[in-house]
């Protein structure tokens, strides 16, 4: 049993089940973002968490204590919404402390605690602000600090950094990460940023049309994803999927692809695929897998060569990406910036097949 | 020739300037006139008027006539001025507009953040109200003051106008909650507070602008009202049913700059009510229907 339970937790709206038997426990400390494209029903779960929303079966438990049907101020949660939601008539002080006057918390420890958060978020010197007068970035802070105030067993975050600009959110990205390190509490976040997703979390469940697809650490996640929509969803540019097949040469699988010429390429798989022999898969590639020889990872015991032709080149100052067709699909290559490849060439590529996936067509889910 | 100006997209020209503020003055005087009538006949002898120039300034200035108006003239067949009109209109006035901006506040509170099935039913319903002919209430709404004893008395009235101006409070303030986020509602209750709670600090303080619309339609609506009040007043009828007693009378000399006077008495509330919230007016109808 876990610090937050979810246990088969499932939402209806009359006839239409929006979220299905969702199963998750968080452990004390953890900091866990549900990750998913809109409509997936990511902050859905998140107020059902918060109580905001009913839970139509299943239940949700904090700290062993089963919540269903507990108004939302009685579950010790704190909330970070989108928008903030600074009430603005307060000032920033009486903001913050007004979950704590909800709960007739005396005025001199209410003063108290929030001495202590505003000094922690650094926001001493705006206290008798109203919200109108603050940046995006300050209001923000706010927000968080009115979490924290309050001192909950858990706090939720409601895709908290999507009004900021893009500068300041990758600021506050390594503020929230910090302080979560600093507190070690309890935190379910809610993003559809998948590097937002890879690079607070301790764990992450990418959802999709209501299910779990996954539910991992961020390095299972990217480097064995469950399936297709997961390995297509995290990372950027996305994974590479092509279609192969399974052919056996000197006793080990190799995928056999077609290059932008169609003539068949074999590259040698490190995992055992002997099962599969003569099936069609989809062969899965992030983009930094395929480099050219020199930039190849040298710690790596399976890099394959791949001779194609180069479609497009584009530099993009850390990296250059360079797209080439595959089995008739684009697929996209990470180089570094000074790698001396050119459009319309033909290039040998060297492919990481330590690090290639492989998903069953039909279902789309990983099989090696 | 015309030079294109850079400041303004469409440039006028001095002499397109000058026709302009010409025309919006002779409008403005136009739409002054009545008032300076009103104001220059109420403060001259009733000969100056009846003897001739209905346009011209008192030639002996006097305030006889507002104080006949307020205390002495024959009001029906009582010699008692407006006087206790006036006060029966702001005994009617001040609850009737608190009640139904109160009343309306709550019910557009409910329908944009409480919402429940049928709640556009509801408000489809409410709305309806607003376009109900006085004329057609007036039997079903004297059985119901008859069958409560409120007929003829101030509460009478008081009951008679919230029920009338629930539908429009409701209108303003539904409207200007629906662009309120939610989410601050949300955040509220996972602060801790309940439902008036929240009503009591959250919403109110920022629905200024909609309260004075509310006030201000209702003021105007309930203080000009004539037939609820010539018809549920009794004993205790309003300033408009006074006025009408007043200017109407067929016995004895029409006294015009008693009714002058009397007339400007009756617009004077709703006047002082334009005056001090009308930038408030505008302002509060813009922010229901535009969000910003």
């Amino acid at each position: 049993m876990g610090f937050l339970d979810i246990r088969n937790v499932t939402k209806s709206y009359g006839q239409v089940e929006v979220l299905h038997r969702v199963d998750i426990a968080v452990e004390e400390g953890e900091f866990l973002v549900l990750v998913g494209p809109s409509g997936c029903g990511k902050s859905t779960l998140l107020n059902m968490i918060a109580g905001l929303e009913g839970i139509s079966a299943g239940e949700i438990a904090i700290k062993g204590r089963v919540v269903n049907g507990v108004h939302p101020s009685k579950r010790n949660i704190a909330m970070v919404f989108q928008s903030y939601a600074l009430y603005p008539n307060m000032t920033v002080g009486q903001n913050m402390t007004f979950g704590l006057e909800m709960h007739g918390v005396p005025k001199p420890d209410r003063d108290r605690a929030l001495a202590e958060v505003a000094k922690l978020l650094q926001i001493d010197h705006l206290l008798d602000r109203k919200p109108g007068q603050l940046s995006g970035g300050q209001r923000q802070r706010v927000a968080m600090g009115r979490a924290l105030v309050r001192n909950p067993d858990v706090f939720l975050f409601d895709e908290p950094l999507s009004n900021l600009d893009a500068k300041l959110r990758v600021d506050m990205r390594t503020e929230i990460k910090k302080l979560h390190q600093k507190l070690r509490t309890t935190i379910v976040y809610v993003t559809h940023d998948q590097i937002e997703a890879m690079t607070l979390s301790t764990r992450i469940a990418v959802m999709n049309k209501g299910f779990v697809q996954q539910l991992g650490s961020p390095k299972e996640i990217y480097d064995t994803p469950a399936n297709v929509f997961v390995a297509t969803f995290m990372g950027s540019p996305a994974m590479n999927i092509v279609p192969a097949t399974v052919v056996m040469e000197n006793g080990t699988a190799h995928a056999a692809l077609t290059d932008a010429e169609g003539q068949v390429q074999r590259l040698r798989f490190s995992q055992d695929l002997r099962a599969w022999e003569g099936k069609p898969i989809l062969l899965g590639i992030r983009p930094e897998a395929i480099t050219d020889p020199e930039g190849a990872d040298r710690k790596s015991g399976n890099i394959q060569s791949l001779r194609n032709r180069v479609t497009v080149t584009e530099p993009a100052g850390a990296d250059t990406f360079v797209t080439m067709t595959v089995s008739g699909r684009d697929a996209i290559a990470r180089m570094r910036a000074d790698a001396n490849v050119a459009a319309g060439q033909v290039f040998d590529f060297a492919v990481n097949m330590e690090k290639a996936v492989a998903f069953d067509p039909e279902t789309e889910q990983r099989i090696a | 020739m015309s030079v294109a100006t850079q400041d303004t997209a469409v440039s006028t020209g001095r002499a397109t300037r000058v026709l302009i503020y010409l025309i919006l003055l002779l409008f403005a005087l136009f739409y002054l006139l009545p008032l300076y009538v009103m104001g220059v006949n109420s403060l001259k002898p009733l000969e100056e008027i009846t003897g001739g120039n209905m346009m011209a300034l008192p030639g002996q200035w006097t305030l006889d006539p507002w104080r006949q108006a307020w205390s002495t003239a024959q009001i029906g067949v009582e010699p008692t001025g407006l006087k206790p009109y006036f006060l029966n209109s702001i005994l009617m006035v001040v609850p009737a507009v608190a009640i139904s901006t109160i009343v309306g506040a709550l019910n557009g509170y409910v329908l944009t953040k409480w919402r429940f099935r049928g709640d556009t039913w509801v408000f489809g319903l409410m709305l309806f109200s607003c376009f109900i002919p006085f004329q057609i209430v007036l039997i079903p709404m004297a059985v119901v003051l008859g069958k409560l004893g409120l007929a003829g008395s101030v509460p009478g009235l008081i009951l008679v106008h919230v029920v009338y101006g629930i539908g429009f409070t409701t209108l303003y303030f539904r409207n200007y909650y629906a662009s309120f986020p939610t989410e601050l509602i949300r955040a509220a209750q996972i602060d801790g507070a309940g439902f008036f709670r929240i009503f009591w600090r959250i919403l109110l303080p920022v629905s200024g602008p909609i309260a004075v619309v509310s006030v201000i339609w209702q003021f105007t609506n309930i203080w000009n009202d004539f037939l609820f009040g010539v018809s549920f007043g009794g004993t205790s009828q309003p300033m408009t049913v006074a006025l009408n007693n007043l200017v109407q009378s067929s016995t004895g000399v029409k006294e015009y700059n008693v009714h002058f006077a009397g007339a400007i008495l009756a617009a004077l509330p709703t006047l002082v009510v334009y005056i001090v919230a009308g930038r408030y007016f505008v302002r509060g109808l813009m922010a229901g229907s535009v969000k910003g």
